[in-house]
């Protein structure tokens, strides 16, 4: 079954190279006039006070670790939705049980106010 | 010798699938222009060619003729791989999608899995852009962006197992085969509640209106891709478009019964319309879900960003976990005619 995914290879590398070749056609075809005005970072017309890697809002980070434990969930999910009608009322059971924990963890952070934005 | 054969044939078949594809991306802009223009009294392009139609390669060539600024503080590599990133899995997760009965580029098993990790590459392209180009509103953008795309992947996620469980199978054909019949067979009326959010994430997860806080023009400028220009922005439009007839080509083949045409099997109707090949079926649902694109961009506002964390996460979440329980009930059961 490997050999079916060649296909899927050779797309990725194509599909690589077709953003490679209009952006090489860009730089060839296109001006190059640089200047430091043209190329200092746009804010709206004023100069930049400061770098731009600055602190930000610890929100951002408690979404991507809420994402990582429910893709997770969503990994074990898979498996046992294409074989739900094999494994019958235990399977689902033992999966019942699972999202249930899962859900308490939902719950909480859903009261501990970590999907506000006010 | 015959694995160059094969291999030449496996190009030309992706080929034949990507140039009709940039095609379509280039009319997909046009289209979304004439039909605004529409639905707001007015013509919209109509002057490079006839009806204008010659517009969208008049904009490709204007972009290309356009320098590539490459801003003083950006980490180069960074800033040049961030555009092919965003285009790369927009168009290799076509590789799996059927177009008709057997059409189709690589028929592996783990067909779905594969478009879904297609799908998070995605972000990688949008938050390099953004932290490449060293610029705050950028920076911001791509945030932004990053947080709302990962949100409603979850609830994305959650509605395609519901489909596995009304397909019992990853394979994109055998999702197909599964919904087999006339309109009503199809997963979008046992499924309906995960179509309807499928849908909606889907919108929000290629960043268009009214979800486009990521972009929003009059809020951060341009969002990740401020500082891109020429090429390098039109990269990252492209991909945008070749997203969004993505997302309307697996909501055919996942909920809207792919190939088959809407009366099939069906006593007079079907026969009728038997000449006509899948592949035809196939377009015009996803013409219909492009359709659904403009005329979402024509008529919402734009969500505050709260409002869509909390739409993601707390409206779209439950109702995919409660779905998902009703789903399993009904196969447990073998209720209808669906599984």
């Amino acid at each position: 079954m490997i050999e079916s995914y060649l296909p899927v290879l050779v797309f990725i590398v194509l599909a690589m190279g077709i953003g490679v070749v209009p952006l090489l056609a860009g730089f060839v075809l296109a001006p190059r006039r640089p200047d430091q005005d043209k190329l200092s970072p746009y804010e709206c017309g004023f100069e930049a006070f400061e770098d731009s890697r600055m602190q930000f809002d610890v929100r951002y980070y408690l979404v991507a670790i809420l994402f990582i434990i429910f893709d997770l969930e969503i990994a074990f999910l898979f498996p046992w939705a294409i074989v739900l009608d094999e494994i019958g009322l235990f399977g689902f059971g033992a999966m019942a049980v699972f999202i249930g924990i899962l859900l308490i963890g939902f719950l909480y952070e859903w009261k501990k106010g970590a999907l506000e934005w006010e | 010798m015959s694995e160059l054969i094969e291999l030449a044939w496996i190009v030309a078949k992706i080929v034949a699938l990507v140039v009709p594809l940039f095609v379509a991306v280039a009319y997909m802009t046009y289209a979304e222009r004439k039909v605004i223009s529409a639905m707001q009294l007015r013509r919209g392009p109509n002057r490079v060619g006839w009806h204008g139609l010659l517009q969208p390669i008049a904009d490709a060539l204007k972009l290309l003729m356009k320098e590539v600024v490459l801003p003083s503080n950006a980490n180069r590599f960074l800033f040049v791989l961030a555009p092919m990133l965003a285009i790369m899995p927009a168009l290799a997760a076509w590789a799996v999608l059927p177009l008709g009965e057997g059409i189709v580029i690589a028929d592996i098993n783990a067909g779905l899995l594969y478009v879904l990790a297609m799908t998070s590459m995605g972000v990688y392209g949008i938050i390099l852009a953004g932290w490449a180009s060293n610029s705050k509103y950028a920076l911001l953008g791509a945030m932004r962006a990053g947080a709302q795309v990962v949100s409603y992947e979850i609830a994305m996620g959650f509605a395609l197992v519901g489909v596995l469980m009304a397909a019992g199978s990853l394979n994109m054909s055998e999702i197909v085969h599964a919904q087999a019949g006339p309109i009503w067979n199809w997963f979008w009326l046992p499924l309906l509640p995960l179509f309807v959010v499928y849908w909606i994430s889907g919108v929000a997860e290629t960043n268009r209106l009214p979800f486009d806080v990521a972009e929003g023009e009059s809020e951060i400028v341009a969002g990740f891709h401020v500082e891109y220009s020429g090429m390098a922005f039109a990269i990252f439009f492209l991909a945008e478009y070749a997203n969004m007839i993505l997302i309307s080509g697996l909501a055919a083949v996942m909920f809207l019964g792919g190939w088959y045409s809407p009366f099939h099997g069906l006593p007079v109707l079907g026969p009728m319309f038997d000449w006509v090949p899948g592949i035809i079926w196939f377009c015009l649902k996803i013409c219909l879900f492009l359709f659904l694109y403009i005329w979402f961009r024509a008529t919402f506002p734009r969500y505050r960003y709260d409002q869509i964390m909390r739409l993601g996460w707390k409206v779209l979440i439950p109702v995919t976990v409660v779905w998902l329980i009703v789903v399993s009930g009904m196969v447990l059961t073998e209720f209808g005619p669906w599984f």
